[in-house]
């Protein structure tokens, strides 16, 4: 975030970068993720943000680790998430809906025509005329949604609904310490 | 083989566990308070063999726990990295075969298959979703039916035949269109004589088969499986 920033810790090792983004997701992973609290304070004296939220970069750098919340529901999804996988050296599907498409994906065995048509038009008190939203800078819908192992490989999973403060910081810390990341009974959770 | 004692126990992963003629590796395994992981199994009714979940080698022999008698001197291996990861895989597959939407499912924290998922550290589902078109039969007054979570394992076929003497329920279908059925004219449970005192009412492993009317009365975060691994619970109906 700071290019002033050094780009080695006092200890010798790398400053780390990570990017997050949220994809058909409710941004309730990243409430969790800045629900690590005062343990923020130790993250940024190990990592840069990128991309995020958090930022506000439009663009994704070259990053170490790459938090992806959410499933794909969009052509803009699926083109973020590869921009996500391109960068990434390491990609990580975080919460329920990145992993198995979660409430979105709840509409899959409907049809996509259908529901918009529900929605949009046939719907009781809508105004004369209303229709489907078509504007061109909208992302076209995809027929179903997807968990992202579906589009990208994804190095690891981090689930739940969302993952718990404890569970997220457990997990990057495994992470930055160069450990293969293990939650165990009480953080692994699906709900 | 020259004393009683020594004739009665079976060797798992190291340890001796006792066992009773006719009983199953996995039945004395459960009884000695050891755990192998398993779903379509329960204590109080005969096995199925069918979700493989308990699977454990014996010599060059891959063989589901729960089927195998146990026998004096057999030398079992359960908590192996080959049968850590056959298990995963199983697991996942029955994730990904039917539409299991925890954060949304009354049973969370009760529920063996998400337990059972725990206990072998599945993080995803590392396979395709399928998304299976299920319905959902909430025609019965007090039970809710919820075939989206259904592993068929046939727990609530055998609650229902042996315990209530009603045979309510039975697998239909093959291969992956192998389903539940209900025995009523309409296919529909309102159609049976399903009662929520019936053992079949109580014995789903999963988030299937739910009393009406009844949400949240033990939070998220406080259930059966949240409070301790499901190795360490106790067997029996959640």
């Amino acid at each position: 975030m700071n290019p002033s920033a050094s780009l080695k810790l006092p200890d010798g090792r790398r400053r780390l970068r990570l990017a997050t983004t949220s994809l058909a997701g409710c941004f309730g992973c990243h409430m969790s993720f800045l629900d690590i609290d005062e343990r923020l304070l130790m993250l940024i004296e190990r990592v840069d943000f990128d991309r995020s939220p958090f930022t506000d970069f439009k663009k994704i750098g070259h990053c170490d680790i790459g938090l992806v919340e959410g499933g794909l529901c969009s052509v803009e999804n699926v083109q973020v998430l590869r921009e996500f996988r391109a960068h990434c050296r390491t990609l990580v599907a975080v919460g329920a809906c990145a992993i198995n498409g979660g409430l979105p994906a709840q509409r899959n065995h409907l049809d996509l025509g259908q529901i918009l048509a529900e929605v949009y038009r046939e719907r009781p008190g809508l105004a004369p005329g209303s229709a489907v939203p078509d504007d061109p800078e909208l992302p076209l819908l995809l027929n179903r949604v997807h968990p992202i192992h579906e589009v990208v490989q994804v190095d690891y999973f981090l689930p739940g609904c969302p993952p718990s403060a404890d569970a997220i910081w457990s997990f990057l810390n495994d992470l930055m310490d160069g450990r293969t990341p293990h939650l165990g009974h009480g953080l692994i959770r699906y709900d | 083989m020259s004393s009683a004692d020594a004739a009665d126990v079976f060797h798992l992963d190291g340890h001796d566990v006792p066992f009773t003629t006719g009983e199953t590796v996995l039945a004395a395994t459960s009884r000695a308070g050891r755990y192998i992981p398993h779903l379509c199994w329960h204590p109080d009714f005969a096995p199925h063999g069918s979700c493989r979940v308990c699977t454990v080698r014996v010599g060059a022999r891959l063989v589901p726990a729960c089927t195998l008698p146990a026998a004096t001197g057999l030398v079992v291996e359960s908590d192996t990295a080959e049968l850590r990861h056959l298990r995963l895989r199983l697991l996942q597959l029955l994730f990904v075969e039917g539409n299991h939407f925890c954060p949304s499912c009354e049973k969370s924290g009760d529920c063996q298959l998400q337990a059972t998922a725990y206990a072998v550290d599945m993080t995803g589902p590392h396979f395709e979703e399928f998304y299976p078109a299920r319905p959902v039969d909430a025609s019965h007054p007090d039970i809710l039916l919820d075939l989206n979570r259904c592993i068929l394992c046939s727990l609530c076929v055998r609650a229902s035949r042996e315990v209530d003497g009603k045979s309510v329920f039975a697998l239909g279908g093959h291969g992956i269109d192998t389903h539940l059925l209900i025995d009523s004219p309409s296919g529909r449970l309102v159609d049976t004589d399903f009662a929520p005192t019936d053992r079949a009412a109580s014995i789903c492993p999963v988030g299937v088969i739910l009393p009406k009317r009844r949400g949240f009365a033990v939070p998220i975060g406080e259930r059966r499986f949240d409070q301790q691994p499901i190795s360490a619970a106790e067997e029996g109906d959640p």
